[in-house]
């Protein structure tokens, strides 16, 4: 038997989808053409941005096709502070490296400033912080990003108190893993951008989306053809497209089963190592994803042994090298190096059971011992 | 058995670990991380420290069909290796860093962790051989001359040997190469590793320099008078002639030679060729490959380089240190090089050399 427990990394793309991507796939017609096969695969598309646009809360105007979620992070970063013409850039301590890294660049290449907004040890946003800061420069600040749901930990961050301090500056958020797991409404939550993955909700690589505010024009990173409001040129990944909504639109996940199966995870975690804590227990997570820390372990050890007992996991960060670093996230929430790198996310996804979380558990006791042994050395 | 392939990224380690697959045993390829800030790409002919290298034992791996993982050891490597290299240099000897790595990483944090985890040792692309016989499992010399590096792995302990496993000592490394070929590993013809992996520019000097200073100091014969200045006295070796810039020639103008290196007064002392030969080698600091030596003298071989000649000896250990009495005379031996003993091709054990006369 083996398990796959890294559903935030990626997860198995959904039956309905591989239906709809191979059926395009076959299906002439580049979707700006103007004849008949190009005004069938048009079709195609724009049904597919109605579904999203359905799915998300949002006008189908407002979706914009990327071919990430790191490029809607990309764009949307850049493209606000370069809109605004302000210098101040604010995001949380926890972002995914697809909005801290753009942030970073345009400090180092376009003058910005760029403050990070701490978390609590629950790995929730300081909210205080960010009022204060708001009272002092917030006539300087060019856009607020905060991830609607955090990548290593499921935490949730408030984000609608988050856009009614801003008042009128543009927020963005990261909602690539809540989207379809928990509930997301850009409407409800007024913020100016958000970005979503496909391949994150039983969709196919390749293709995220940028959700922006209709008639809200920002610079474009990609020029050419003009497609998509003129923000992302580019001919249309219509097999892509329509097979990320027909991911988006299924009711495989089933959010409730997800969160039993973590609870079972977790009790059984606590009770076959009783010095290990669960990283943001005490705050309003996503339903698959489970950080443990396990003390007095290294988490690429405990990898490695996880994957010989076939249970895939992971340990978060890793550099450009492969070597496993402690993870950004942790140390905001108040982690030493040394228990940040003894940190491994399990995340469920849509077709786990409960004999993978019960495998899991019967294979951790071994790998934790052994685990312990080797950071003895 | 269960067993972790160090996997360079290189020919060697990539053809190791098919063997062992082949061999039957369950492999992991691992890739050491050593350099704490690695370089992109590969220059010259350096290896180890590259994400390239990273890249080339990763795709080996997946050639091989066996799980691939990069073990961070750039702390242990920094600690154990890289510090001992400067501050053996800083002290006036002359370091291998690539002993030091293999008796502080390769099969000690490497082979600990290994077997903590549940593994039974470490296949690596070494060119020895073990031998199991009367005397348990023995190291020995390579069959190809020209690669053999049993002499720097003169530095692992029976316990150590126990869980190694070296595939390529009966190889010739040509058909190494022609073997990774009809694997189709990619590295095949892969250019071999030369120097010390953590000097990316390959000038061991200007390394040097840059972390120890380049302080002025006299260079001097051998009756103190002083006949030149050296910028930086580690970046001379002992037997060293040209690029001397000496402004006092000898009365009958022979050449003369770095004879010794003083870190504590700064100073390089120069003189004639005999001057440098010596026929005993004193050791400290003696680490037995197989069972230890007495006093009593017994006729081997004494090699002091990585590729240098296997020298005709009588050695004994004197309760403190391992002597080597050669034969013939040998010249230009630095204090800090390894003095390796051999029994016909049997590697008798190691010793770091603290003393010759």
């Amino acid at each position: 038997m083996s398990v796959y427990l890294d559903h935030a990394a990626t997860t198995p793309i959904f039956d309905v989808a591989v239906k709809a991507m191979t059926d395009a796939l076959i299906k002439v017609g580049n979707p700006s053409s103007l004849h008949t096969e190009g005004r069938s695969t048009r079709k195609d598309v724009e049904d597919a941005r109605e579904l999203i646009a359905k799915s998300v809360g949002c006008l189908p105007s407002e979706v914009i096709f990327t071919g990430s979620g790191t490029e809607a992070d990309n764009a949307a970063i850049k493209g606000l502070f370069w809109k605004s013409g302000k210098r101040l850039i604010l995001i949380s301590a926890i972002e995914h490296h697809a909005v801290l890294d753009p942030a970073r660049w345009l400090v180092e290449h376009e003058g910005a400033e760029l403050i990070e907004i701490p978390v609590n040890k629950n790995g929730v946003l300081d909210l205080d912080f960010l009022t204060s800061l708001i009272a002092k420069r917030g006539d300087e600040v060019a856009l607020i990003s905060v991830m609607h749901s955090n990548n290593e930990t499921g935490v949730i961050q408030p984000i609608a108190e988050v856009v009614k301090i801003a008042g009128d500056i543009p927020v963005h958020t990261d909602a690539v893993q809540s989207f379809t797991k928990t509930q997301l409404s850009y409407q409800d939550l007024g913020v100016t951008s958000m970005a979503l993955s496909a391949h994150k909700v039983g969709g196919p690589h390749g293709i995220g989306a940028l959700i922006l505010k209709r008639a809200y024009e920002i610079p474009a990173l990609l020029h050419g053809g003009g497609q998509e409001r003129e923000i992302r040129s580019g001919t249309l990944n219509a097999p892509a497209i329509v097979a990320f909504a027909a991911a988006a639109a299924s009711k495989n996940y089933d959010a409730n089963r997800v969160n039993e199966l973590r609870k079972r995870f977790e009790e059984g975690v606590l009770l076959s190592a009783p010095d290990a804590y669960i990283n943001g227990v005490d705050a309003q997570r996503l339903p698959g994803i489970s950080n443990v820390t396990f003390p007095g372990t290294q988490s690429d050890s405990l990898l490695l042994l996880m994957d010989s007992e076939k249970v895939s996991c992971s340990t978060g960060a890793a550099c450009s090298a492969g070597v496993h670093r402690p993870s950004h996230v942790l140390l905001a929430m108040g982690h030493t190096e040394i228990s940040a790198q003894s940190s491994l996310r399990f995340s469920l996804g849509a077709n786990s059971t409960a004999a993978d979380v019960d495998f899991a558990l019967s294979v951790l006791p071994k790998v934790i011992e052994r685990g312990r042994a080797a950071n003895q050395k | 058995m269960k067993i972790i392939a160090a996997m360079s990224g290189g020919v060697d380690s990539a053809v190791a670990a098919a063997r062992a697959v082949e061999a039957g045993h369950e492999v992991i390829g691992v890739h050491l991380a050593l350099a704490s800030n690695p370089q992109k790409y590969r220059s010259g002919a350096r290896g180890c420290c590259t994400i390239e290298d990273s890249h080339d034992a990763r795709r080996a791996a997946d050639k091989i069909g066996i799980p691939f993982y990069i073990w961070d050891m750039a702390e242990e490597f920094h600690d154990g290796v890289v510090e001992n290299f400067l501050s053996e240099y800083a002290a006036g000897r002359t370091p291998n860093p690539c002993l030091r790595c293999n008796e502080k990483i390769k099969f000690a944090a490497v082979l600990d962790r290994a077997k903590a985890m549940g593994f039974d040792g470490v296949v690596t692309g070494h060119y020895a051989r073990t031998q199991i016989g009367p005397m348990g499992k023995t190291l020995h010399r390579a069959i190809d001359p020209l690669k053999d590096q049993s002499y720097v792995l003169a530095v692992l302990t029976t316990e150590q040997i126990n869980g190694a496993i070296f595939p390529l000592g009966d190889t010739e490394k040509v058909d190494i190469r022609i073997e990774a070929e009809a694997r189709g590993l990619a590295v095949a013809q892969k250019p071999d590793s030369h120097d010390i992996c953590f000097v990316p520019s390959g000038d061991n000097a200007g390394w040097l320099r840059d972390r120890l200073g380049s302080e002025v100091g006299p260079i001097v014969d051998n009756a103190g008078n002083k006949i030149g200045e050296h910028k930086g006295a580690y970046t001379y070796t002992i037997g060293q002639r040209k690029g001397l810039g000496l402004t006092v020639p000898t009365a009958d103008g022979s050449p003369r030679f770095v004879l010794k290196i003083e870190p504590v007064t700064n100073t390089v002392v120069v003189g004639a060729r005999e001057e440098l030969a010596v026929s005993k080698l004193v050791g400290e600091k003696t680490i037995w490959c197989g069972p230890a030596v007495d006093e009593k003298p017994l006729h081997g071989f004494a090699q002091v380089r990585a590729h240098g000649a296997a020298l005709d000896c009588t050695y004994y250990f004197d309760g403190k240190n391992l002597v080597a009495e050669l034969d013939k005379p040998l010249l230009g031996i630095a204090n800090g090089q390894a003095l390796v003993i051999y029994d016909g091709d049997r590697v008798v054990g190691s010793a770091t050399i603290c003393e010759s006369a």
